[in-house]
């Protein structure tokens, strides 16, 4: 099952290496991993989107809080929870492409953030599986690149995760 | 006032009460060995390969209540310190390895000796510190003796770049340590505690099982008031002997792929178990879903939570200090009066002894040749179950550790998680330091001891009088039993071809040597060596042992406990000797 964990842990060099090599060392899935400061300077938030069975989850976990970096760790599907995504998506745009993008781009309330004669840069944010609807909405010759930042997740209501 | 980043590390070492630091000097380093030079305060120890250091400082830890410390250079210094690294790592031994570094402006420019430290040892330390700042330095060695000794204890690196240990700053050793992403637990949840309770007062066939954590934890002697109290039988892991005294009669031997059967059979078919600081490694309890197929319940205490459920589910996770843990467990029983029902538990026991009465440990001996068993049970007789034993890996290992019985927690000191040949020596000498008045036996073999015999050249320098025991059946034992059962005896690569004369090789180091190829003086040569005439001398024995001889029982792969192969007088014995309808008492 894909489970989405939210991290805070210390912002130093390293840190982020000490995470994916825990991951690699230990035969886990990363689906995608994001990280930033936090407000506290001090601190990075970490949004991995990882899969598999209860078990293995509770390991991911319980070996993520032992690393001596990690600050705290929490399951956001563990409780209602909001995720978004960017992607950046650059395509053809020339003859009647050029209005079905836009068009399409209007559908998925993306915003045009680059033009020129022959294509856009498209932005979207949205839940993973709207930004792949999008791409399984426009014609595949068209799509020029794609960069997407995967999942950054957060708790609903008052579930707050900070130190 | 301000002294140099060299400085301030001798001072560190100083400050946490450093006795030795096991080491190797080198480009990177010599500002820090210049600044031990100018001190008095610990010692060096100058080993003669670097993995030599980081076994010393390991068992040094393993055979005290210290943090052992292991200096080496940048570079080829490093990458030697690996192996020794990733063994402590395995048995979560806390102790602090020092390396140099290239100087900052240089680091990622693939200077003279430069490797990553910090990435080549992320995977098996429990933390490393890479520092650039001489003003950190002070503060990164506090929290790294703090991490390495607290919670579930483990290696600690700090990487250390040249230019740092040449710099000035002011020097201040903190005073305390807090870390708000680091907080080991220590006591149990009262709760769970309860429950543990209640669940041994219900169990029909209870049964303890006690691992390296209780070693490492300090906790033999709750161990044993536990096991004495309830009058359970209890069996400890590899790494957990000495927990409970070997000669003790609730003690039913090791388990695991070579455990006792008693021991195998009352981990199978207890219906209550309690984990003490114990993992349920693949060599204890081989395949999960075997083990599980008798149903029991679990109480798992650890300090590490990822060490629980991780590969059994259990009933009763209690995540703490097994001292608080067991402390707090026992006192609970003893407030409650809840044990396990007498008619129930002597009927348990009752099994347990017929499991007993063949004796799995029986072997048959002869006036031909030594037989390695009986090497070790001389050695138990001689040095009167006293010695602090290390010893290496392979057939040699499993041996001391079914015949020695240890009475104590950390007089058994071996590599049982990463399994390193060449660890027996260097442990020894690490141990002798740290227990200058013990006697220091090292059990090994032709093929480990050759891993790292050039420390026969430290211990003469050091003056350490080990003993060493090599039991040379001349092949990699424990390869050709393997090779004898699974690969139609092939023996391949297993043999030793053009060994030593390791008589010579004692001698040549200014050691003691003898060669014994008559097990009628294995007994005489033993009381030599141990004796007052060599007390302050290494000596080193050349055993002439059996070249056929096997470990059992042994529980091949994907086996279960109950599917043991056993020795010689018990083969054809029924494989699943359990009566499942023997009546252990009403406890509606």
């Amino acid at each position: 099952m894909r489970h989405i964990l939210s991290v805070l842990i210390e912002n130093e060099a390293g840190a982020l290496s000490r995470v994916t090599g825990l991951f690699s060392a230990r035969g886990y899935n990363i689906d995608s991993l994001t990280v930033q400061t936090t407000e506290d300077a001090t601190l990075s938030r970490m949004t991995i989107v990882t899969h598999g069975s209860d078990d293995v989850i509770e390991q991911i976990t319980k070996q993520l809080n032992k690393l001596i970096e990690v600050v705290k760790v929490i399951d956001l599907n563990e409780a209602e929870h909001i995720e978004r995504e960017l992607m950046l998506i650059k395509v053809r745009a020339t003859g009647k492409d050029r209005d079905e993008m836009k068009r399409m781009a209007e559908i998925f309330r993306g915003r045009i953030i680059d033009v020129t004669e022959k294509s856009y840069t498209i932005e979207l944010t949205g839940a993973g599986d709207k930004l792949d609807a999008f791409i399984k909405a426009i014609d595949p010759a068209v799509i020029l690149e794609t960069v997407r930042t995967g999942a950054s997740g957060i708790g609903r209501g008052e579930r707050i995760l900070r130190v | 006032m301000e002294i140099s980043g060299a400085e301030i590390v001798t001072r560190c070492l100083q400050e946490e009460g450093v006795e030795f630091v096991f080491g190797y000097p080198g480009g990177a380093v010599l500002e820090i060995y210049d600044a031990i030079f100018k001190q008095d305060q610990f010692k060096h120890v100058l080993v003669r390969h670097e993995q030599a250091a980081v076994h010393a400082a390991d068992a040094y830890s393993r055979s005290s209540n210290k943090v052992g410390v292991a200096l080496v250079t940048s570079g080829p210094g490093a990458t030697n310190a690996i192996t020794g690294i990733a063994t402590a790592y395995m048995d979560s031994i806390p102790m602090v390895v020092l390396s140099g570094q290239v100087g900052t402006p240089v680091i990622g420019s693939d200077a003279f000796q430069e490797v990553d430290m910090v990435g080549c040892s992320r995977p098996i330390v429990k933390h490393n510190f890479l520092v650039k700042d001489v003003r950190d330095l002070a503060a990164t060695f506090k929290k790294a003796f703090y991490i390495a000794a607290t919670g579930r204890p483990g290696p600690v690196v700090i990487d250390i770049p040249k230019d740092v240990t040449m710099t000035k700053c002011v020097f201040e050793y903190p005073k305390s340590v807090s870390i708000r992403s680091y907080n080991p637990p220590t006591k149990g949840h009262p709760g769970q505690i309860k429950k543990a309770a209640q669940l041994l007062s219900e169990a029909k066939r209870p049964f303890i099982y006690v691992g390296g954590g209780a070693v490492q934890g300090g906790a033999g002697d709750l161990v044993t008031e536990l096991v004495k109290h309830l009058n359970v039988p209890c069996t400890n892991t590899l790494m957990g002997l000495g927990a409970l005294d070997g000669t003790d009669p609730n003690f039913v031997g090791m388990l695991g792929m070579h455990g006792t059967y008693e021991a195998n059979l009352a981990m199978q078919y207890c219906d209550v178990l309690i984990a003490i600081g114990a993992r349920f490694d693949d060599r204890v309890i081989s395949v999960p879903s075997q083990f599980l197929s008798n149903p029991k319940k679990i109480v798992h205490i650890d300090v590490d939570p990822s060490s629980i459920a991780k590969r059994v589910k259990v009933d009763v996770p209690i995540v703490g200090d097994v001292k608080h843990v067991l402390t707090d467990l026992i006192a609970v029983l003893k407030e409650t009066g809840l044990k396990p029902n007498p008619d129930a538990l002597g009927q348990w026991w009752q099994q347990i002894d017929e499991w007993r009465k063949p004796n799995c440990l029986l072997y048959t001996p002869s006036t031909e040749v030594i037989k390695p068993q009986h090497v070790i049970e001389t050695l138990w007789k001689v040095t009167n179950g006293e010695a602090i034993v290390t010893s290496d890996v392979g057939q040699h290992q499993m041996w001391a550790a079914q015949y020695y019985k240890f009475r104590r927690p950390k007089q058994w000191i071996n590599s049982g998680g990463l399994g390193t040949m060449g660890f027996g020596l260097p442990a020894a000498m690490g141990a002798q330091l740290a227990n200058p008045d013990a006697q220091v036996a090292c059990v090994t073999g032709e093929g480990s001891i050759q891993m790292n015999i050039q420390e026969l050249s430290t211990c003469k320098q050091y003056h350490t009088p080990v003993k060493v025991l090599s039991l040379n059946n001349r092949y990699l034992g424990m390869v050709r039993q393997w090779q004898e059962f699974f690969y139609g005896t092939r023996y391949s690569e297993s043999y030793m071809d053009a060994l030593p004369d390791f008589v010579k090789i004692a001698e040549a180091y200014g050691h003691v040597g003898f060669k014994v190829e008559n097990p009628a003086d294995v007994e005489p040569v033993l009381k030599e060596a141990f004796g007052p005439s060599l007390k302050e001398r290494l000596v080193f024995i050349d055993f002439r042992t059996d070249q056929t001889e096997n470990v059992f029982p042994m529980i091949q792969n994907g086996k279960g406990l109950n599917q043991m192969d056993l020795p010689a007088h018990m083969r054809g014995m029924q494989q699943v000797p359990f009566d499942n309808n023997r009546d252990y008492g009403n406890l509606a």
